[in-house]
């Protein structure tokens, strides 16, 4: 008798998806042990606040403040760019058009958006560049990074609102206030803890995207001054550094990672606590 | 003017409103029109070389030398699909393995802590992925996986190492599997928990155990949804830059081992689109590597979207 008892069946699985649950978070402590053992020898406060000196890509002095900085001109003004185009759209899905199949073909939209490769939007913002005769710039990287933080923000925002309860609504509307005040005056106020999540949520998939600045921002040793010139970010900074044969310019791209990780787990240690927060409504 | 002074506050909110509503709509629907004007922009741009070049050249030519004016792209297609291909074989078991832990077995706590943890994998930047790669899968690969598995299995030529640096088509495969984790396992996790509880219970009833009740009935609900689940994570990969191109080889060939290098199509345009612009058709070449790109991922996308939406509207 070798024919397996559904008793034992259960057993099978319930190890394997146990040890899959443990191999995925081993993995994820395995990535940040990784990093944080590799970056933290190599980084020191000059690393933090020197731009590169001459001979830095040979392992000379200097440090990586062109590109902390660069991040976050370029992410800061992403999502500065990107919450004005998206919050009009959330509330116009919310307010306007709600439980619409236009809202739904919308939000259909904007996950397709989400899924368009980071490459795409690099390759899209270098072709808009190009037609408007500039060049990689600080203002070309805010562009593709806003175009990149466009849908998650919106259907961070999208859900926010709607878990406003609809009789809040309904109270403004019957008090005489349009659709435009009860927006503004109502939604908006109740909702804006939520509304920071998605904001904090772009940011860091702003802050770490380098595909989509690669062409379009470009890389520069110095601080950025301009709007229109080209701006170093973090995650090049990591990449450019690793691809060096000199092993203590590589040392550095541990360190840059190291940092760059460091702001991502803080944002996301943010986020969470407005998260827990979220679930209480703010009625002033 | 009759007008009160009342009528006239009522007429500029109300206008006010119109035009906020105006103003929003129109907004929303440029949004909407990103994606047709994304694919728009990149056709025009490869529009050149589509014109001077079959398509079928394009896609199933494997010499590529900018110089000498040819563009075959197949080689760098089928890196792409190979590592893609890889990365979900790897990466579907474990993941619905573990989605289907959270949502049957685990307690909320549990369930809580592992999501937290799983969010946090989603949000680590691909290049930290690729830095992970290069620190510890690409040596671990060279120096004692691919020795390993070629004394053992080296007479079947997809187990031959003959590639002495590790950077290569299971490195990048393992990379990717690793990032599509937290995709495949969030939505499968979400679409197993929205089966009605109320199925689960008349299982149990009848005597079935909580593993038969999982396989017979929950999983016959909600494959659908894992399986849009898998081809959004494939999506995913498949646009991948960034981690990939740090730890594939980029060498631009068809593998015939999981060791040989491979060099896919996004590491193709991350390396060399804005520079040499000089060379005639370069650009138009890349783009329509791009529009390629882009065009395999908007489908598998869709698909798996419409597929969620209308399990949403079932459950």
């Amino acid at each position: 008798m070798n024919k397996i008892t559904p008793k034992i069946e259960e057993v099978i699985y319930k190890v394997l998806m146990l040890a899959s649950t443990a191999v995925v978070l081993s993995i994820l402590f395995l990535i940040l042990a990784t990093v944080i053992w590799r970056g933290l020898p190599a980084l020191n406060l000059a690393m933090l606040t020197q731009t590169p000196k001459g001979g830095y890509y040979l392992g000379q002095e200097g440090g990586i403040l062109n590109a902390i900085v660069g991040s976050l001109y370029l992410a800061g003004g992403a999502t500065m760019l990107a919450i004005v185009l998206s919050l009009p759209i959330a509330l116009y899905l919310q307010v306007y058009i709600p439980h619409t199949r236009q809202a739904e073909w919308v939000r259909l939209a904007m996950d397709v958006l989400w899924g368009v490769p980071s490459i795409v939007y690099g390759a899209f913002g270098f072709i808009i560049l190009i037609w408007l005769g500039m060049r990689a710039s600080l203002l070309g990287g805010i562009i593709a990074l806003a175009f990149l933080e466009l849908p998650i923000m919106v259907r961070g925002m999208d859900e926010a609102i709607a878990m406003v309860p609809p009789a809040l609504k309904e109270t403004s509307y019957a008090l005489g206030a349009n659709k435009y005040e009860t927006a503004l005056k109502v939604i908006l106020r109740q909702t804006a803890p939520g509304l920071l999540t998605a904001v904090l949520l772009a940011f860091g998939r702003g802050i770490g995207d380098a595909a989509s600045v690669l062409f379009t921002a470009g890389y520069t040793d110095r601080l950025p001054n301009s709007l229109f010139r080209p701006a170093a970010s973090l995650p090049l900074a990591v990449f450019f550094q690793l691809n060096t044969p000199y092993p203590a310019v590589q040392e550095r791209a541990y360190a840059s990672a190291l940092i760059l990780t460091f702001i991502i787990l803080v944002l996301s240690l943010i986020t969470r606590q407005l998260t827990t927060r979220l679930t209480t409504h703010i009625i002033r | 003017m009759g007008e009160s002074i009342a009528a006239v506050i009522q007429r500029k909110r109300k206008n006010k409103n119109r035009l906020a509503q105006q103003s929003m709509g129109w907004l929303t629907l440029a949004a909407v029109m990103l994606v047709p004007t994304i694919i728009a922009a990149l056709f025009v741009r490869a529009w050149p070389i589509l014109c001077s070049k079959p398509l079928g050249e394009l896609l199933f030519s494997t010499t590529w030398h900018p110089m000498k004016n040819s563009f075959g792209f197949y080689a760098f297609i089928m890196g792409t699909l190979w590592v893609t291909g890889l990365a979900m074989i790897i990466s579907v078991p474990p993941s619905v393995l573990t989605a289907i832990y959270l949502a049957e077995y685990s307690s909320t706590r549990t369930r809580s802590l592992v999501k937290t943890f799983i969010d946090i994998l989603a949000g680590i930047p691909s290049v930290i992925f690729g830095v992970w790669g290069v620190l510890t899968i690409v040596p671990f690969i060279r120096n004692y996986f691919a020795p390993a598995v070629d004394r053992w299995l080296g007479g079947i030529p997809l187990f031959q190492n003959n590639n002495p640096t590790g950077y290569g088509l299971l490195a990048g495969g393992f990379v990717l599997a690793v990032m599509v984790f937290p995709i495949i396992i969030s939505l499968a996790e979400e679409v197993i928990s929205a089966v009605p509880q109320g199925l689960r219970d008349a299982s149990l009833t009848l005597g079935a155990t909580r593993w038969q009740t999982i396989r017979r009935v929950v999983m016959r609900r909600a494959w659908l949804g894992v399986i849009a689940s898998i081809m959004l994570g494939f999506s995913r990969a498949f646009g991948e830059t960034m981690a990939i191109m740090m730890v594939a080889g980029n060498v631009p060939q068809i593998p015939y081992s999981i060791f040989d290098p491979v060099y896919p199509l996004t590491a193709l345009i991350a390396n060399n689109y804005g520079e040499m612009m000089s060379i005639p058709l370069y650009d138009s070449a890349l783009l329509t590597g791009a529009l390629i790109l882009l065009i395999i991922i908007l489908v598998f996308n869709l698909l798996s979207r419409l597929a969620i939406v209308r399990l949403v509207q079932r459950d």
